[in-house]
């Protein structure tokens, strides 16, 4: 600690920050611009000047940029004194003079943090009476709008698309006051983290087109701290909702896992909840071949009950890893976990357990996103990150910073000084080993990178552990290649502080996450603390895994032999988990098939009864992400009529049975209550009420609003449809409130719904809500991680190393290629990604593609599950020789992959 | 009097290749240093010398150079970079010397490397100036036949390299860590210190960045010694400066004289005085970015310690003089819009105040003035100071501007009073006939 003084009062500071950050720190209200907390400083805007006294004699002082001045012992300085007011006043006077006054019809209009600065200097008057310079706007795709005449040329926007976050298609260009933040030509903005442009920039440059349609002011939103259901790392989000729609989706701050930045498929990925598609009524279909008829839900709750009355034993439920704990914990109360099935297939159902398996053995600590950012040595065995776990790309990408940053300490360089520091350490990065089936851009900063088949991922992994604990397995018949990529390996890790391996399931392979497991334990084992992190497929896959039940293969095969023939699934496409005959095949023989979802998919088709569920803005819930953090979701809205948390249609269906199968299901009324049974009845889950303040809980007596203390017209906006101004809705889940009406202070993290502060109404006010500017949140609650492995030292080791692979004279290996875009099966249903979805592709090898003489662009017919589709062939030499990589997007899905199939050119007519 | 930097230059005359260079005497300097000196001597030879910066800065050089970090354990490679980026406005000495004596350049460049036992050197030369370009690439490719570079030069364990860089020619690359973004491949805008490039400098290594004429001083240290440079001078810093003065003088022109000459004999006697029929008002001593002196000011010593006490700085040496068929104003718009022009755009204080100013000026050139207008010239005059601006180039552009405030201001009141510019023909009507010339200001990306 630092003890500064402050218009001549003493504060303590942390002497590694700059005057900014600790002034802010402090709770001060210190303008700025180009400094952010996660970029650093670079001293260009000015605006954070102060007068710095040499001594307690120096009366005079001179001024100095807070950003740009270490906050060291001793430090004197005044924010108050007149001429660096007039400074401050003056560089706003400055950007106001080309900056339009276009406010009122702003997207950024009362979110603006050049409006707060504005005011926080007292500029008002304006002195500049010539042409402001105006600039041509681009077209940046379907995410972004671009207003330049905005730009207060902060230069954010440019340092967190290219030096963040590696982007290269964005750079500022020309000079004086004419700098232009853009594009080289129009198009899309080709960076995943694109959409932090929106937050990041101070002013109206960049917004968020998606808002755009359904535009709807900050103090109008009706806001709710949510969790991003596109992956499984579980970024905090704040969701918002005006007239029953959702209309965009923020950054929420978490010191451990998301930080400031989220992916564009978690920032844009919302729409699916406004869908054309969504499932808003009860259906059934009287006839199998017919149409769905909309039905009461009471009507359809008296039909459905004695059915699940008369045969409890009959019932089969299927859950989802896209699901709420609680509700996959009602399914599983309701049938019985005997009949509770995972909705997975055995194998991907295994991949999640080996991961949670492994966790809970240690060593290896599981790594959040934060610890990520810290390591110092990385390897990623089989993981294609920006596509699988983005938010993890763009950490990573932080962690190759820190073995440079040795230099940077050594020349007494202040890591916030971000300018000197990218200096210093000039294009070092750190060691970053990605070992994956095929290449994406992100393995530009790679230190090494190996592209192979699953198989030989999993024997690098072996060898490398090897390498590093002889008492580890090795694989058999080790070429010299890949011995001395796993020595270089081994030595890199071994000297690292706070090595990292990360793999996950995208290779669909048991041997790749055995393998990566060994490679952290060999470095536990030998006095290394390395942490592991896993990516899985969905929101709460981890969380299902905890949970446990069968396989979809064991619901099928009890349906197929008439042991149950009702089906109940749970948010759940079975033509994404099985091959299509299967799934077929299932339906079928099932006597009655009831879905609760969301969105109408191909096995809603085949449904006998629809209930219509609630997304995760329509209802709360626990997810559990990758790294085994327990973390609450809130219901946004109200939902419409019919549609409710998929718990409580279950709860429901209890009820109208008479007799469930767990008389005290009948009793939960609340969120706490399925909460309170699923932590008494599963162990893991005992902590799990910890996650959230419960229903009960308030803010001296008030609950915490969603709704600004600025929402307008709620005595208006229902007059079209009603005279009377509707009572509020009771939230009976939680301590939010669908009210501005509340507790207006700043509530305990994970209650925060949106960010607000006197003089700071923009996300910016964020500020404000943390004990340290940058560090964590004022009475933060982070989840509860479920699985800890410190302080247990056993290390058994997986010992299958697979064999080589064998690549076939006539068949290819078909690996799955995700992507960020289109893989997932929510976000992939948002109209704003359309445009981003790519068609569906194969990958070859171009030495493979000229065995079978074709050339880029043809296309070829495979055969995956006894179906052959045709898809047009791309070629790319980072492909193994052998394999080939196919887009999962549209109708295809990773059920069935890897498989072997031939590729038969198309003759094209 | 001896004038060592320009010995070797003729007028209109092609400069002196590799033999005829040797003949006169080139690279005597790198033979006596690498045969028989120390980095650190010659280092402390430089620093005894008293040789300041000739760039503008006038930062003693030996001390510069003492901050990069020497022996073993030196990060490496280290940069030696010549700034030949001379983009000041009136200031044209470096080109006289990378055009009529390229070897002289090299040969400096070696033995200044020697000293900070650098590995390789960049000429960052200013894009108009081909013919140095040419004659330099010439004498490098000569140089290197000779051995002079390349790999243990003279059979010493020192090895040393140079490449020509051709600016893509902005002001502010004269700015020496600017200079180095650029040359990195960056955009040309200034780098914070610290950390200051002789430890972080080029690709974050330990570098030098030196102006042509500064360097040039060295290889005469090094040959003749510090007593007979510190003669050179007529006062405090030794060696020679080379000055120039344009404007509406008799005889134009660089001239290479003692350090200490008075302003008054620079423009008198070498310069001839001013033309018939046009009478002195002011100067600006040392190119654009430095404040107007006026008569009283004529006998100061052209040095860095005494043109301050007129209130300006000694700059380049090269003057710019005004004289009475100029108007202040118009002089000082063509002044300000040259820095607007060359703003780098990093800092708000930079790239919005400077065009402020230019369109103000511009308006009182137009007469459409306002008198509440002047005083936002003052208030910029006084808020782009050093420390609050990221780098030099805003409060250079102040420093002309502010003189001109002060010496000329019933010029400028002028303009407003009678809504035109006296010097002009054409006055304007009241009405203001003439509007803003809008597509200047306009910008429109490549598509």
């Amino acid at each position: 600690m630092a003890g500064i003084i402050v218009d001549d009062r003493p504060y303590q500071v942390d002497e590694r920050e700059n005057l900014l950050q600790a002034c802010l720190s402090l709770g001060f209200n210190l303008p700025y611009f180009c400094w952010h907390p996660a970029l650093g400083s670079v001293g260009a805007c000015r605006q954070c000047a102060v007068k710095q006294f040499r001594n307690e004699q120096d009366r005079q002082g001179h001024l100095v940029m807070a950003c740009m001045t270490p906050a060291a012992d001793g430090t004197r300085i005044s924010i108050e004194d007149p001429e660096a007011k007039t400074f401050r006043a003056s560089v706003i006077e400055w950007m106001m003079a080309n900056h339009p006054h276009d406010c009122p019809v702003c997207d950024e209009g009362g979110e603006c943090h050049l409006q707060d600065m504005t005011v926080m200097t007292g500029h008002a008057y304006r002195r500049f009476r010539f042409n402001k310079r105006t600039f041509r706007n681009q077209d940046l795709g379907p995410f972004i709008t671009h207003e330049m005449n905005r730009c207060i040329q902060c230069y954010r926007c440019v340092r967190l698309y290219r030096d963040y976050a590696g982007g290269r298609d964005f750079d500022a260009f020309g000079s004086r006051n004419h700098v232009y933040f853009g594009r080289h030509e129009d198009g899309t903005l080709e960076n995943e983290f694109s959409g932090n442009l929106v937050e990041v920039c101070p002013t109206g440059v960049f917004d968020d087109k998606t808002l755009m349609p359904h535009y709807t002011r900050k103090w109008d939103l009706q806001t709710a701290p949510s969790v991003c259901a596109h992956c499984s790392l579980g970024c905090n989000t704040i969701a918002g909702e005006r007239y029953g729609t959702l209309r965009r989706i923020l950054n929420r701050y978490h010191n451990e896992v998301n930080g400031y930045f989220l992916c564009d498929r978690g920032r844009f990925g919302y729409g699916f909840v406004n869908s054309e598609e969504r499932i808003r009524r009860p259906k059934s279909r009287p006839s199998r071949d017919g149409q769905t008829i909309p039905i009461d839900k009471d009507m359809i709750l008296r039909e459905l009950g004695p059915l699940l009355a008369d045969k409890p034993s009959r019932i089969i439920g299927i859950g989802s890893p896209r699901a709420s704990l609680e509700s996959n914990f009602a399914l599983r109360e309701l049938v019985g976990p005997e009949r509770f099935s995972l909705g997975l297939s055995v194998r991907d159902a295994g991949l999640n357990s080996i991961i949670l398996d492994i966790l809970r053995r240690g060593p290896a600590p599981s790594a959040s996103i934060h610890d990520v950012e810290q390591a110092d040595a990385v390897l990623i065995l089989g993981e294609d990150l920006i596509n699988t776990a983005p938010r993890l790309a763009l950490a990573v990408r932080q962690s190759a910073r820190q073995q440079p940053m040795e230099i940077v300490d050594k020349l007494g360089i202040p890591r916030w000084h971000d300018a000197a520091v990218r200096e210093a350490a000039h294009a070092r990065f750190g060691p970053l080993f990605i070992a994956a089936p095929y290449s994406s851009w992100f393995a530009d900063i790679a230190t090494e990178t190996y592209h192979a088949a699953p198989d030989d991922l999993a024997r690098l992994g072996f060898v490398v552990a090897h390498e590093l604990d002889q008492a580890a397995p090795t694989a058999s018949t080790v070429n010299p290649t890949i011995g001395s990529l796993a020595k270089r390996i081994a030595a890199v890790l071994g000297q690292a502080e706070r090595p990292l391996v990360i793999s996950g399931t995208a290779c669909k392979s048991e041997a790749v996450i055995q393998s990566a497991a060994n490679v952290a334990w060999a470095l536990c084992k030998t006095g290394t603390p390395a942490k592991l992190c896993y990516c899985l497929p969905e929101s709460n896959s981890l969380g299902l895994a905890m949970l446990g039940g069968k396989s979809l293969e064991e619901a099928f095969s009890i349906v197929k032999n008439g042991a149950a023939d009702t089906v109940l699934i749970l948010e759940n496409d079975l033509y994404r988990r099985a091959d299509a005959l299967s799934g077929d095949a299932f339906l079928k023989t099932a006597s009655k098939v009831i879905i609760l979802d969301t969105l109408e998919h191909d096995t809603t088709a085949k449904a006998d009864v629809l209930l219509p569920a609630g997304t995760f803005a329509e209802s709360d819930g626990t997810l559990v992400n990758n790294e085994g953090r327990a973390q609450r979701f809130y219901q946004v809205f109200p939902a419409e009529a019919d549609i409710q948390e998929s718990w409580r249609w279950i709860r429901d269906l209890a009820v109208a049975s008479g007799h469930p199968a767990q008389p005290n299901m009948t009793a939960w009324n609340t969120l706490d209550d399925v909460v309170l049974a699923l932590s008494e009845a599963i162990p893991v889950f005992r902590r799990l009420a910890e996650a959230a303040p419960p229903e009960k809980f308030r803010m001296i007596g008030q609950k915490i609003p969603r709704q600004t203390h600025r929402f307008t017209g709620r005595t208006s906006m229902h007059a079209p449809l009603l005279m009377h101004e509707p009572k509020p809705v009771k939230d009976p889940d939680s301590p939010l409130a669908f009210s501005m009406e509340g507790y207006l202070g700043q509530p305990p993290s994970p209650l925060i719904t949106h960010y607000w502060a006197p003089g700071w109404n923009s996300v910016q006010a964020l500020n404000k809500f943390q004990s340290e500017v940058g560090g964590p949140l004022r009475q933060e609650n982070p989840g509860v991680r479920l699985i800890e492995s410190f302080g247990k030292r056993t290390v058994t080791y997986f010992t299958d190393a697979p064999k080589p692979f064998q690549a076939l004279d006539h068949g290819w290996l078909i690996l799955p290629w995700y992507q960020i875009f289109g893989t997932d099966e929510l976000s992939a249903r948002a109209s704003a990604m359309a445009e981003r979805i790519p068609g569906p592709t194969l990958m070859l090898h171009p030495e493979d593609a000229a065995t079978l003489r074709f050339k880029a662009g043809e296309r070829t017919e495979l055969m995956l599950g006894n179906r052959s589709h045709r898809v047009p062939v791309k070629l790319d030499a980072a492909v193994p020789r052998g394999t080939a990589a196919l887009t999962i997007v549209s109708d295809f899905t990773d059920a069935v992959l890897p498989a072997w199939s031939p590729l038969i050119r198309v003759a094209e007519p | 009097m001896e004038r060592p930097l320009t010995h070797n230059i003729k007028p209109r005359a092609e400069p002196l290749w590799l033999a005829e260079y040797e003949k006169a005497g080139g690279y005597e300097s790198v033979r006596k240093a690498l045969r028989t000196m120390t980095p650190e001597e010659v280092q402390k030879l430089v620093t005894e010398s008293t040789l300041r910066g000739r760039g503008g800065a006038g930062f003693p050089t030996g001390k510069k150079w003492s901050f990069v970090p020497m022996g073993a354990d030196a990060p490496r490679p280290k940069y030696l970079v010549v700034n030949a980026d001379e983009m000041e406005p009136g200031t044209f000495k470096d080109r006289l010397l990378l055009e009529g004596d390229p070897h002289q350049m090299i040969e400096s460049m070696i033995v200044s490397a020697y000293a900070i036992q650098a590995d390789v050197g960049y000429i960052f030369l200013r894009m108009e100036y081909g013919i140095a370009a040419a004659r330099l690439r010439k004498a490098i490719k000569e140089a290197r036949a000779k051995g002079y570079l390349g790999r243990n030069l003279l059979g010493s364990d020192f090895s040393f390299e140079i490449y020509l860089h051709t600016s893509a020619g902005r002001y502010i690359c004269g700015e020496e860590t600017a200079l180095l973004n650029a040359l990195e491949g960056k955009r040309a805008i200034p780098r914070a210190k610290p950390p200051f490039p002789q430890v972080v400098g080029l690709w974050g290594k330990p570098t030098i960045v030196q102006n042509v004429e500064t360097l040039c001083n060295i290889p005469h240290i090094i040959t003749h010694g510090v007593e007979w440079y510190r003669r050179l001078s007529r006062g405090k810093d030794g060696g020679t400066k080379i000055y120039g003065v344009s404007g509406n003088v008799k005889r134009p022109g660089a001239w290479e004289l003692p350090m200490g000459t008075s302003i008054r004999e620079l423009l008198e006697e070498h310069a001839g005085g001013m033309k018939d029929g046009f009478a002195f008002r002011g100067l600006l001593p040392g190119g654009a970015s430095t404040a107007m002196l006026v008569e009283e000011h004529l006998d100061l010593p052209m040095d860095f310690e005494s043109i301050p006490q007129g209130g300006s700085r000694m700059g380049t040496g090269t003057m710019i003089v005004l004289d009475d068929h100029t108007c202040p104003v118009g002089f000082a718009q063509n002044l300000e819009h040259f820095f607007a022009q060359e703003s780098c755009g990093w800092c708000t204080p930079c790239w919005e105040g400077l065009s402020w100013t230019e369109r103000i000026l511009q308006s009182l050139e137009d007469g459409q003035g306002r008198m509440d207008e002047i005083d936002v010239l003052t208030m910029h005059t006084k808020l782009l100071a050093p420390g609050r601006t990221f780098c030099a180039l805003a409060p250079g552009a102040m420093d002309p501007l502010q003189s001109l405030l002060k010496y000329c201001r019933a010029d400028f009141e002028r303009h407003i009073h009678e809504k035109r510019c006296p010097w002009r023909d054409e006055p304007n009507g009241a009405d203001g006939a003439r509007t803003w010339p809008v597509s200047s200001s306009m910008i429109v990306p490549t598509r």
